[in-house]
């Protein structure tokens, strides 16, 4: 078994577990009960599959093609940066404007922080 | 509720040299790759956005104290006048030539007259998207 042989396969391996890994993700979007949990789902496991997929491209054409391409890598820098900070800010604005959390959830301790905070905004104008 | 969220701030001080640095990337790429003036304005502004919404109005006119709109005019003056330096050299108008210079870090280095052209677009894209997203967003005088 020659070498690309070898990175043949190891490329398939990335790319194959890359998409299932965004179908798991994209099940996940679908099956779980709140926007919480779907926000879960569909950040970190679709990262990762993406990730997966960019570097078996990259180690693709860097063996096969001698071509070390810089944007490749810089776009897997760059979806793992923005991706966790996207599902995030969904996140948070969901919480903001008041959207339910799933009836078997049993704790939401930014509520608590939060009304926590209004008790003593009142407190401290009243008194 | 005041509106900081450290994540994002953070997370765009990082990724506007990113940005910037593709974007610069392409407009100089446009020649033989894929990229250009157009697409490489429109990922400078596409920065300059994330900044406008991470941070507020007030302190990113402070950062880039540009006006957006000389930019754009200034694009145009650029891409007008790299079309009527052809006149100098007594060939047709938007003529555009290149050579081959011997650079003291980059090597053997393409130096084309439509890169100027180029760089004229992109200060025009640029200016232009910025002054329609900056007068959107502060209508509420």
């Amino acid at each position: 078994m020659n070498a690309k042989v070898t990175i043949e396969i190891v490329v398939g391996i990335l790319i194959m577990s890359g998409t299932v890994m965004s179908l798991l993700s994209s099940l996940g979007i679908i099956r779980l009960p709140d926007v919480y949990n779907r926000a879960h789902a569909s950040t970190k496991s679709a990262t990762l599959g993406i990730l997966c997929i960019l570097l078996g491209a990259f180690l693709y054409f860097f063996y096969t093609h001698g071509v070390s391409s810089i944007r490749l890598l810089l776009g897997i820098v760059f979806v793992f940066l923005t991706a966790p900070v996207a599902g995030h800010l969904i996140i948070r604005s969901a919480h903001r404007s008041k959207v339910a959390l799933a009836d078997i959830s049993v704790q939401d301790d930014l509520q608590d922080y939060l009304d926590s905070e209004k008790d003593v905004e009142s407190s401290s104008t009243t008194s | 509720m005041k509106f900081t969220d450290v994540y994002l701030q953070t997370a765009t001080k990082i990724l506007v040299f990113i940005i910037m640095t593709f974007s610069i990337y392409i407009l100089f790429a446009g020649h033989h790759n894929p990229g250009g003036g157009f697409i490489g304005g429109l990922i400078t502004a596409s920065a300059l956005v994330l900044l406008y919404i991470a941070f507020d109005l007030q302190s990113v006119r402070d950062i880039i104290p540009v006006d957006f709109k000389q930019l754009a005019a200034a694009g145009v003056i650029v891409a007008v006048l790299t079309g009527t330096a052809s006149f100098i050299f007594d060939v047709p108008f938007l003529t555009q030539t290149f050579t081959y210079v011997e650079l003291p870090i980059l090597g053997k280095t393409e130096l084309a007259t439509a890169v100027i052209f180029d760089l004229g677009v992109y200060m025009t894209v640029v200016g232009t998207t910025m002054t329609i997203i900056t007068s959107i967003s502060e209508d509420e005088k």
